[in-house]
């Protein structure tokens, strides 16, 4: 079952450097037998603008964390990431940039 | 009436059946021909990105040796001007395509992230950038293989 996420973002050298931690599974046609569990979409969102529009597959790590590189930003700003798996199953958090 | 509600959820189904009309949740874009191609010629054909000029503007941070094949970090970015799409090819994965991303205005072309790697492989990265396609190449070496068990 898919758990809660974590994020954090924080300004560094002038831009925002975001780390978001996703639970999910994310199982493998091998250890399934053929019926995988992943998360397929990512966006990430800057004060409600998509920025970031991710597709991966179930080679990405169990509990997937990415780290994003925003430009510039300020203190406050909304971020938000969300995702959507291959059962149509989402999540999303957000979080204010620090 | 009831005859004309049937109709309609009746055509509903068929466009449904047809694809036409898709549930709001499978709206989002995920490349099913590049994910499902099993080998990196054909994922990169399916991303459209059939050919490749090599770059040096692409950098690939990862470990030389992973130990455990289920989490390999691997850092990317793209000092190409203009890099609007970063995908990362694992060529000997079952299925070489782990991940594309799209950045627009507000995003660098940066990304970190955790990959399972079956064997030792090349990881490819192709960036692209004004139509073109630019790529870079690392090998990773992997003692315990992640994509099983």
């Amino acid at each position: 079952m898919a758990g809660p996420m974590k994020m954090r973002a924080t300004l560094a050298g002038g831009n925002t450097d975001v780390r978001v931690l996703m639970t999910h599974p994310m199982e493998t046609a091998q250890q399934t037998k053929g019926a995988p569990y992943f998360i397929q979409n990512i966006t990430v969102k800057v004060n409600g603008k998509p920025v970031i529009e991710g597709e991966i597959s179930q080679a990405i790590s169990r509990n997937p964390v990415f780290s994003f590189r925003l430009k510039g930003g300020a203190k406050g700003d909304k971020i938000e990431v969300s995702w959507l798996d291959n059962k149509g199953e989402t999540n999303k958090t957000e979080t204010a940039v620090a | 009436m009831e005859q004309k509600r049937r109709g309609l959820l009746g055509a509903l189904a068929a466009l449904l059946a047809a694809g036409l009309l898709k549930p709001v949740l499978a709206l989002a874009a995920w490349n099913k021909e590049a994910f499902a191609a099993k080998t990196a010629a054909d994922a990169l054909k399916g991303l459209g990105a059939a050919s490749t000029e090599p770059s040096k503007g692409i950098t690939i941070e990862a470990p030389e040796i992973a130990e455990n094949g289920a989490v390999v970090p691997i850092e990317i970015s793209s000092g190409i001007p203009g890099t609007t799409s970063i995908a990362v090819v694992i060529e000997k994965n079952p299925f070489p395509l782990a991940a594309r991303f799209d950045f627009s205005e507000g995003a660098l072309p940066f990304v970190k992230l955790n990959a399972k790697m079956g064997e030792t492989s090349d990881v490819r990265v192709v960036a692209t950038a004004g139509g073109k396609h630019y790529v870079a190449t690392r090998e990773i070496k992997v003692t315990i293989g992640g994509c099983g068990g």
